[in-house]
């Protein structure tokens, strides 16, 4: 193998599993050290520079940095990383001074056309430098899928409007209860940019027998938008949801909160092929919801006129040993008895306000044809971001696509480049305090993942808007803290200090470290000191050693960041140096590469 | 020393062995060496040896002097028997042990101070005497523990680390041994691993003194430009004759061998040893061309490494002396105490 280039950030950015998982690139290593020291308000504002609602985002993230967690390979559970985003959201003090200002006016008018995440990160990370935000947002309210969609239990009016008035009060020209009814119209109040955030907002439907032959079917995204606004308060005892996906899981738990005593959500296929993330299925079916299995929804049945039930084909499925469904067959039939029916089978992005002959041009799925790297359509100057660029994903893209799209409204209304964007840039620097200490708790903290504490079951379904999840306590924070390694706390290696001594090879807790002739990297992964399995992750080889001209190789799957290495080294060859990610936002596009200001 | 313990967690795809232990099974405490130091590489050695043979850590009895190289037992096996003697009389602590408990496995870990120097005497004996054991000594040329005085290995010309240059001869363990008649003997590095762990398995199951001289660095006092025991030095000179492939009873020997290349040697356990010949013109049964081999070598400032020599036949001293298969301990009181009446029999021969 070629010796890993480490001056490359991606590297030693892809150690840190989490912030390389998280579409907005979260530094989570160094906000976690930041709650264990009790400095909530620099851990809030850390976030807040990524991904914008941190408060939110603690609550009902979809958390793709948890997965990939380096403990969940170590042990079983990952850091609860997105729950101590919420202790740093609790608990942090006044911020408000610390909150980025609209700067001095530069001429530039810029339109975003709905008001939910990705809209508010464009105004949030523009109305610094100067431009005037233009929000258009059908809806009396702002917030988008995040307050229709999300039940209240799951994340409280105050918290998702708090967040949101940081940017709206920083000087928005909101415009509610304004649908754009055209986008050929807009077009021609000559705005400099404009950016469509108009998310995912139909329901997909479930053209079976009987569908339109009650009033007691509902699409699910719509049903929960009018219990969000209060204009459904009530639903049957018996009710079937159709779908297993998150919306499916808020959709159950709202029906329990609405009178409902019975609730089975259906899935067509085992478990294992669900949509929903494992702790939305588990905190569904805490609240008793039946999850039910292999039934394919046939027909809605209606007897005289009224909604009675579903027919179902029972489903068998043949899957093999890598979990893939090989074989389909239909092995009966069944009836389920129901008051309502909720369908919650999917979202897609509807654009009928958008003329096709405008030269925005749309797939042949009736997609608009949207930039990766720039978010921009075939339209020059109009960009989209959020589910209504790519179809339905989560809030943290939907942010994470308001910063790229910044960047290149900025860029377009600066006639520059729009694929001309700086690089992700990192900074290195020596961990070390003392001849064994080290500017981080390095040592290996054996405590299990914590679990969040829940309202009663009793108490929980008193009320519509009780808040399921009371967050960690003190103690909970401060033990499960301590579980993070750190991976942001590299081990750096200098080959031309190494004498061989091995030192680091024994005392390394997980033997990640092999020195050893180089070879192909198929081959060498087969004689580290143990086995490299996971081809996920890369393995370290470093240039050749002095007395030898072997090589040292890293295998950096398991590795806990204990220092130890550094520690055992002799001759300093090893370092553990923190490493902080620069990540490019329109500031720094618009301040000529200079490096971005300190935030904490 | 390192503030915090090693973590207990380990790589979850780690071999197991026959006990079904991994390696980090045969650790110990945390060492407290110099970060660097060659002793802590020859632990990693010995664990993997140990671990390798499967022997149970309640089999293995780990002893040593004093010195640097005399903590290394606290290093690994914590499971494990162990005794930490006074300053180089371990070879007679292990003699008295071996002879009245002749089925564990026992290791003694020295360094050139309290074999060369001060147990001299102890060590000569205990190769005579074909002590059934593991004899290790992490030579570094240095008395590290009290602050880097040339000790009796240091070679003429090595020079201090403040660059005064030693002028007396050095004792050299593996020469020392093949006139007293040891049995086995052998050099190595402590960083040559690949060399070092056949070398201790062979060691561990040779039964009689299995001498194993590991040039060991001294990092803080013995790895400067000069000194002839650095890390750096030992690399350049390196000069392995006899590599010894290990092959369990349960294997076969697989590898091919060049004619007159390779020699198999029948360990008593059935397990054998091929010594395979890396340096040309080496015979490992020739004990007078060895010694001059090595006397050469020496004088041409050459680090000869590898089994040197190894001979199964001569008998060790429980069969020299007829001594009991069965440790004391596990004989019943009738058989350790013969009773009064032998004694007073006993006490009749010399009235």
């Amino acid at each position: 193998m070629r010796p890993t280039d480490t001056s490359n950030p991606d590297y030693f950015h892809k150690v840190v599993d989490c912030q390389w998982g998280c579409p907005a690139h979260t530094d989570v290593p160094e906000y976690i050290r930041m709650i264990a020291q009790a400095r909530f308000s620099d851990a809030y504002m850390l976030n807040r520079v990524s991904n914008v609602f941190p408060a939110i985002l603690g609550r009902v993230c979809d958390r793709p940095c948890e997965p990939v967690c380096r403990r969940g390979r170590i042990e079983d559970k990952p850091v609860a990383i997105c729950r101590l985003k919420r202790v740093a959201a609790d608990n942090r003090g006044d911020i408000t001074d610390r909150l980025p200002r609209a700067g001095p006016k530069n001429g530039k008018r810029i339109a975003c056309i709905g008001a939910g995440c990705a809209s508010l990160t464009v105004a949030n990370d523009l109305l610094p430098l100067g431009y005037e935000i233009v929000m258009f947002e059908k809806l009396d309210c702002t917030g988008g899928l995040m307050r229709s969609n999300i039940p209240a239990f799951r994340l409280p009016v105050a918290v998702l409007d708090e967040e949101i008035n940081y940017i709206v009060d920083m000087g928005v020209d909101l415009r509610l209860n304004s649908p754009i009814d055209g986008m050929e119209k807009l077009l021609k109040e000559n705005f400099d940019a404009i950016f469509v955030g108009t998310g995912a907002p139909r329901g997909k439907e479930l053209n079976l027998p009987g569908r339109h032959d009650s009033e007691h079917i509902y699409i699910g995204i719509d049903w929960l938008e009018s219990v969000a606004f209060e204009h459904t308060d009530k639903i049957g005892k018996k009710v079937l949801i159709i779908g297993v996906g998150n919306t499916a899981m808020d959709c159950c738990r709202t029906s329990l909160r609405l009178g409902a005593d019975e609730v089975r959500v259906m899935a067509r296929k085992p478990r294992g092929f669900f949509k929903a993330s494992a702790w939305e299925l588990d905190d569904a079916e805490e609240e008793n919801v039946e999850i039910v299995v292999n039934h394919s929804p046939t027909e809605f049945v209606i007897e005289n006129g009224k909604l009675v039930g579903m027919n179902f084909d029972l489903m068998e499925y043949d899957i093999d040993d890598k979990g893939r469904i090989q074989d389909t067959k239909t092995v009966g039939e069944q009836f389920l008895p129901c008051d309502d029916v909720i369908l919650a089978i999917g979202q897609e992005n509807a654009f009928p306000w958008i003329e096709r002959d405008i030269g925005l041009e749309f797939d042949q799925w009736d997609v608009p044809i949207v930039d990766k790297t720039t978010y921009q359509s075939t339209l020059e100057g109009v960009f989209f971001g959020g589910d209504a660029a790519f179809g339905p994903e989560n809030i943290i893209w939907a942010v994470e696509h308001g910063h790229q799209a910044s960047i290149s409204i900025h860029k377009h209304c600066h006639d520059e480049s729009l694929t001309d964007r700086l690089p992700f840039a990192m900074n290195l620097s020596s961990a070390k305090m003392g001849i064994h200490e080290w500017s981080y708790s390095n040592d290996y903290d054996v405590k299990e993942r914590r679990l969040m504490p829940h309202v009663s079951l009793k108490e929980r379904f008193e009320k519509l808007n009780i808040e399921v999840e009371l967050g960690f306590s003190a103690e909970q924070a401060a033990t499960e803290v301590e579980r993070c390694l750190n991976c942001d706390i590299q081990t750096v290696f200098t080959d031309n200090l190494c004498i061989e001594c091995d030192a680091c090879i024994d005392v390394c807790p997980v033997d990640c470290l092999t020195i050893t002739e180089n070879g192909p990297e198929e081959e060498l992964r087969t004689r580290l000191t143990a086995p490299a399995t996971n081809l996920d992750q890369d393995l370290f080889v470093s240039g050749k050693l002095p007395q030898t001209g072997r090589v040292m190789v890293k295998d950096e799957d398991l590795c806990v960041h204990c220092s130890l290495c550094a520690e055992r080294c002799p001759t300093a060859a090893w370092d553990m140096q923190k490493f902080t990610l620069e990540i490019p936002y329109v500031e720094d596009e618009a301040a000529d590469g200079l490096p971005a200001k300190e935030v904490a | 020393m390192s503030y915090i313990s090693k973590p207990k967690i380990s790589h979850p795809r780690l071999p197991k062995n026959e006990l079904g232990l991994t390696a980090r099974d045969y650790e110990g405490g945390m060492s407290t060496l110099c970060a660097g130091c060659g002793h802590d590489s020859i632990t990693g050695a010995i664990v993997q040896a140990v671990f390798e043979l499967s022997i149970p850590p309640h089999g293995l009895a780990k002893l040593s002097g004093i010195g640097c190289s005399s903590k290394t037992p606290a290093y690994f096996a914590s499971e494990s028997h162990g005794f930490n003697s006074v300053h180089g009389r371990m070879p007679s602590v292990a003699t008295g042990a071996n002879a009245v408990n002749g089925q564990l496995k026992y290791i003694g870990v020295s360094g050139d101070g309290d074999t060369l120097s001060i147990g001299v005497g102890q060590f000569i004996h205990a190769v005579r005497r074909n002590v059934n054991m593991l004899y290790i000594i992490e030579n570094n040329g240095v008395y590290g523990l009290t602050k880097g005085q040339f000790s009796a290995s240091a070679d003429i010309g090595s020079k201090a680390k403040k660059g005064e240059e030693n002028l007396q001869p050095p004792i050299d363990a593996c020469l020392s041994a093949l006139t007293l008649g040891g049995t086995f003997i052998a050099r190595s590095f402590s960083g040559d691993r690949d060399q070092l762990v056949p070398i201790l398995k062979a060691g561990l199951i040779h039964n009689g003194f299995a001498l194993v001289d590991i040039i060991s660095p001294c990092v803080t006092f013995n790895d400067h430009e000069g000194s002839t025991k650095s890390y750096e030095f030992t690399r350049q000179h390196y000069h392995p004759v006899i590599h010894a492939d290990f092959v369990p009873p349960s294997e076969e020997i697989k590898a091919k061998y060049e004619e007159g290349e390779a020699m198999p040697v029948k360990l008593h356990d059935g397990t054998q040893i091929v010594l395979r010949k890396v340096g040309k013109g080496y015979d490992p049964t020739d004990r007078g061309a060895i010694f001059h081999y090595l006397d050469e070598h020496q004088k041409a400032g050459e680090i000869v490494t590898g089994l040197l020599y190894v001979d199964e036949a001569p008998p060790d001293l429980h069969a020299v002396n007829n001594l009991s298969s069965t440790p004391l301990a596990s004989l019943s009181n009738d058989q350790l105490c013969p009773g009064n009446a032998a004694l007073q029999k006993l006490q009749a021969r010399f009235r």
